[in-house]
């Protein structure tokens, strides 16, 4: 486990990014990688025992978050749907613009995910400012639970 | 006697923690795992959209191939007019396609499917039909169940559609 965590930590998965015209604003890789967390950081942010910790909210199938999803984690509504991002932007309305959050969704392979785009920008949209998504290459079976890394079932 | 005492109760609980570790680490592999290759497809009955009972079992007899996927997963709507095709031109030699949408709202998943013809019965999945396949934690996830209904190939995430289709072909039950 603790190779396979040096492996990741050595070799980043960072998209690779669309060069010439800008992403389309609903698409994955309109994020800025600056705003990317990969999944061992995040689990370590999670796991520390002191710091900031964020609050996670899952924007996409209210199914899949039933099936797993991320510890302490909260379904924010499918990012794909207005009403998905309308119960986000509830979610999120009485909260400081400062608070750290983190989108992930996971349905999907990151270059197909039609949820995550369009939720990090309502949340830009909104004025926060410290906001971070959680960049799942493949699913959220693949990245996260296969990893090891604290899940809960329920809705 | 105390120190003795003391001790007991030490390993009793660090046998306690242990069982329940193996437990969440058990249900956490058995989601990541997942794969039920060669084992008996898990019972799904549940009412398609045409409020029609669909009974997994009672397609004995017959290959299924059992699709799960959502209107908002892009690959798994590149799919779906392609198990169309295979539906109609493959039914008389055996096969037949069930979908199980992972969807909230079954209007969306109604609306999809008319729009793309689907010839074959669709039913809303949910996380007990997730977690009984092992955990469909990714779209699509297709599995090919054989005649006696044993799963004998399965396909998480985007796949070549081809590669499908010469598997379903060996397996199917009339030549």
């Amino acid at each position: 486990m603790a190779v396979l965590a040096m492996l990741f930590l050595v070799h980043p998965r960072i998209p690779a990014q669309f060069s010439g015209s800008p992403a389309p604003p609903e698409s994955a890789f309109s994020i800025p990688k600056a705003n990317l967390l990969q999944p061992d950081e995040l689990n370590r942010l999670l796991q520390a025992g002191s710091g900031d910790k964020p609050l996670v909210l899952q924007v996409g199938s209210h199914v899949l978050f039933a099936e797993s999803h991320i510890q302490g984690s909260e379904y924010a509504g499918a990012g794909s749907q207005p009403a998905g991002l309308d119960q986000l932007q509830q979610r999120v309305a009485s909260l400081s613009r400062k608070t750290f959050i983190v989108l992930y969704c996971g349905c999907c392979p990151w270059n197909r995910c039609p949820n995550i785009g369009p939720a990090f920008r309502r949340l830009e949209d909104l004025g926060f400012t410290h906001v971070k998504v959680l960049y799942i290459a493949d699913n959220f079976g693949a990245d996260w639970v296969s990893k090891g890394f604290p899940v809960e079932r329920g809705r | 006697m105390e120190a003795a005492l003391s001790s007991l109760r030490l390993r009793v609980l660090k046998g306690f923690l242990f069982v329940l570790c193996l437990g969440a680490c058990r249900t956490q592999a058995a989601l990541a795992a997942g794969s039920l290759l060669h084992q008996q497809a898990p019972e799904i009955v549940r009412l398609d959209l045409n409020h029609k009972k669909l009974d997994l079992n009672s397609y004995r007899g017959k290959l299924v191939l059992l699709n799960f996927w959502a209107t908002w997963c892009a690959p798994c709507q590149l799919e779906m007019p392609h198990f169309v095709a295979w539906q109609s031109r493959y039914s008389p030699r055996g096969l037949q396609v069930i979908g199980i949408s992972m969807d909230d709202d079954p209007a969306l998943v109604r609306e999809l499917c008319g729009k793309l013809r689907v010839n074959y019965p669709v039913a809303m999945g949910d996380e007990t039909i997730g977690e009984a396949y092992g955990g469909i934690l990714g779209l699509p996830v297709t599995y090919l169940i054989d005649a006696n209904g044993e799963i004998r190939a399965e396909y998480r995430g985007e796949k070549d559609l081809n590669t499908i289709e010469r598997r379903m072909k060996m397996l199917l039950p009339r030549r």
